[in-house]
């Protein structure tokens, strides 16, 4: 048996569920038309002690099903934010999702019932996280910890779930399975303890991915590996993803489109290939130019980067929040903030730049 | 990587999984090893996966590992050695020695080590001392444990009620616990005892209800410290509920310091029983270290026996407790591991 076919005959989905799990009748039309998660003027709100920060504003994304799409953006720039905010899984408070829609296979997460919400969550859309190191609970093996997560969703049987555990640490590359699946999370390295999370995490087969930054806390060779791993596993199973991450590199290679975000806003958004090949927004031209590795830098010679870093969001001016760092800015932009311009059905920019060369 | 015969699979793993590894294990040298270039799992990457591949060693749970190191501390084994012993007496000593405690066995005030029929001496009222030291222990040990297993079970409640929920919840809880805090313990006990009948149940009742803020605010510390542990976050995004992620992901990590905690706390607790019983407020119908020392408090003079040996009694239940509880402390403070 190849590992495809372990894959295929065990992760793939057999029918298309509803929300809340439960069997659905073919929507095949349906599909074809709508994508998987549409977030639609998702705005979240932090109350802090020096004031209300607006951390996500006005964000909308699509992903289809089974396509990858990334997000990239400095840190504090929301995306983790967002991750959390459709999963539903910010604090409150001192967080709050102030407006906006997430619609999930046909319905609104954001309007279900907390019970609903859990039967979604590792279910229908799972996360993995930053830090393998700590994601797993030290008191439990990790054939224990993906077999819970499989009899909580599932209701199979302890021995079910656990042949499952076995085949997913198969599926991501675990040597020796049968073993380890009795092991403690200390006895795994931080590579192959990302690999059990992504394990847990696709254990139940579910339709949406969220890596959020899958592979910060990784050596440079196993971070690699890692999103390999999940590149291969889109493929074999069909599950979406979602990739956080500053990779611009990882961008370029797994996704097919790509969010570009800025203090909580999209500034840019579209196919991949459209955005790396002509980045139109100052920021995602400057996040380009930042990556290293793209173009051989002599020796001696500084890296690009952006000058100044992101703005407070306590107080957001009138004008655009990237104005102060931006090489192209104009009066107009310190006054008011840019409209999101469609520059065709797949791509849009939020910026005056583009609204004078479109006028 | 050849499959793995039969034998080689753990105790614990089921026939099916057996058969489900049989099936694939040829498979994972090639997932594994995709290291490199994208989607092409090739041959490249097999030869890298046999160092990753072998166990160091057995699977040790926590659990176990900590066992390990109580195994190894003298004192907490001599502890345990001691608490054996008490608990051995109190369960077969009254069948084997045959005595009534309150029966009349002797004379009053019969010196220990004299009469071979009356061992440890008779109390001012001729009762065998020594089949109320063997008898005594039961009610002693069983108020105590009884009374640190409700202590533990409202503290552990209580603060994760409030470590886990924070907010408005936390307010309330911590300030009940400190309001039974501020109060004067002993005092509390006895009022409780005495508004009652006294009696075994009471008396649990008492000590349990004015020992258990210590756990609480412990509990409520580790709740705090844990819920926001990337493995909790994890878990919530697993689909997880608030009850299973207290009792399931977050108690498995907090019980350490807690076991601790609690091993103090029986300690406490039969002084506690001793403590109420030597001030009249326990069941006086039936045998206890406390009660003996309580009825023969005003021959402590011409009867220092009647009251010195239950007192040791004590002091060494008490003891191994102690030692006990500094064993396991060792045991589950990683830092203290590699001394």
């Amino acid at each position: 048996m190849s590992p495809t076919d372990a894959i295929a005959s065990d992760v793939t989905h057999a029918t298309p569920r509803q929300a809340d799990g439960t069997a659905a009748p073919s929507r095949d039309a349906q599909q074809a038309e709508k994508p998987l998660l549409q977030v639609e003027g998702l705005t979240v709100e932090f109350r802090t002690r020096r004031g209300t920060a607006r951390v996500l504003d006005d964000v909308s994304l699509a992903v289809g099903r089974g396509q990858t799409l990334g997000v990239v953006g400095e840190s504090g720039c929301g995306k983790s934010v967002t991750a959390l905010a459709l999963m539903r899984l910010i604090a409150e408070p001192p967080g709050r999702i102030v407006a906006g829609s997430v619609m999930f296979d046909g319905r609104d997460l954001l309007q279900l019932p907390e019970a609903g919400m859990r039967r979604v969550r590792g279910n229908r859309i799972s996360m993995i996280f930053q830090e393998p190191m700590t994601s797993l609970n030290p008191a439990y093996t990790v054939g224990d910890q993906i077999a819970e997560a499989v009899q909580l969703h599932e209701g199979t049987s302890r021995r079910e779930a656990l042949a499952r555990a076995v085949a997913m640490l198969q599926a991501v590359g675990i040597p020796a399975p049968s073993q380890r699946v009795h092991e403690y999370p200390h006895q795994f390295s931080g590579g192959m303890r990302q690999r059990v999370m992504i394990a847990m995490a696709l254990a139940c087969k579910p339709d949406l991915l969220i890596a959020d930054e899958p592979t910060t806390a990784l050596d440079v060779t196993v971070q690699a590996q890692i999103f390999d791993l999940i590149h291969d596993l889109r493929e074999r199973t069909g599950t979406a993803v979602m990739l956080i991450t500053h990779d611009m590199g990882a961008v370029a290679e797994m996704c097919d489109r790509v969010l570009v975000m800025y203090a909580g806003r999209v500034v840019e958004t579209g196919p991949v290939a459209a955005i790396l090949g002509d980045p139109r927004h100052p920021y995602t031209r400057g996040l380009i130019a930042c990556a290293p590795g793209r173009r051989i830098v002599a020796p001696g010679q500084p890296l690009e980067e952006i000058a100044g870093t992101v703005p407070s969001l306590l107080e957001r001016g009138s004008g655009c929040l990237f104005a102060d760092r931006c090489t192209q800015v104009q009066p107009r932009c310190r006054a008011e903030a840019p409209p999101t311009v469609a520059l065709d059905a797949q791509r849009s920019v939020q910026c005056w730049l583009q609204v004078e060369g479109a006028a | 990587m050849s499959p793995q015969p039969p034998g080689s699979t753990g105790p614990s793993a089921s026939a099916a999984t057996a058969a489900t590894v049989a099936a694939t294990a040829a498979a994972s040298a090639a997932t594994s090893g995709t290291s490199g270039t994208s989607g092409t799992s090739g041959t490249s990457g097999t030869s890298g996966t046999a160092s990753i591949g072998t166990p160091a060693e057995a699977a040790l749970s926590p659990w176990r590992e900590a066992w390990h190191v109580f195994r190894g501390n003298k004192a907490a084994l001599v502890g345990l050695g001691l608490l054996a012993v008490v608990i051995l007496a109190m369960t077969f000593g009254p069948g084997l020695y045959g005595v009534e405690p309150f029966d009349i066995a002797a004379g009053p005030f019969t010196e220990p080590f004299t009469d071979p029929a009356v061992w440890l001496g008779t109390d001012y009222l001729g009762r065998d001392v020594l089949a109320g030291m063997l008898i005594g222990g039961r009610a002693t040990l069983l108020v105590g444990l009884s009374a640190a297993v409700l202590a533990v079970g409202i503290g552990i409640t209580v603060g994760a009620l409030a470590g886990y929920f924070g907010g408005w919840v936390d307010t309330v809880l911590s300030r009940l616990t400190e309001l039974f805090q501020v109060l004067p313990s002993l005092l509390f006990a006895m009022v409780l005892v005495s508004l009652f009948t006294p009696s075994l149940t009471t008396v649990v009742f008492a000590i349990g209800i004015v020992a258990w803020t210590g756990t609480a605010r412990l509990a409520r510390a580790e709740f705090l410290r844990l819920r926001h542990m990337e493995y909790a976050n994890a878990a919530r995004a697993m689909g997880a509920g608030p009850l299973r992620l207290m009792l399931r992901e977050i108690l498995p990590n907090a019980m350490p310091p807690l076991i601790v905690s609690a091993s103090l706390i029986v300690g406490a607790a039969i002084l506690f029983e001793a403590g109420l019983s030597f001030l009249g407020l326990s069941d006086a119908n039936v045998m206890s270290w406390g009660l003996m020392i309580g009825s023969n408090r005003r021959n402590i003079l011409e009867c220092w026996w009647a009251v010195t040996f239950p007192g040791l009694g004590i002091f060494a239940t008490v003891l191994a407790v102690s030692l006990i509880g500094d064993g396991l402390n060792d045991a589950f403070n990683p830092k203290l591991h590699r001394r």
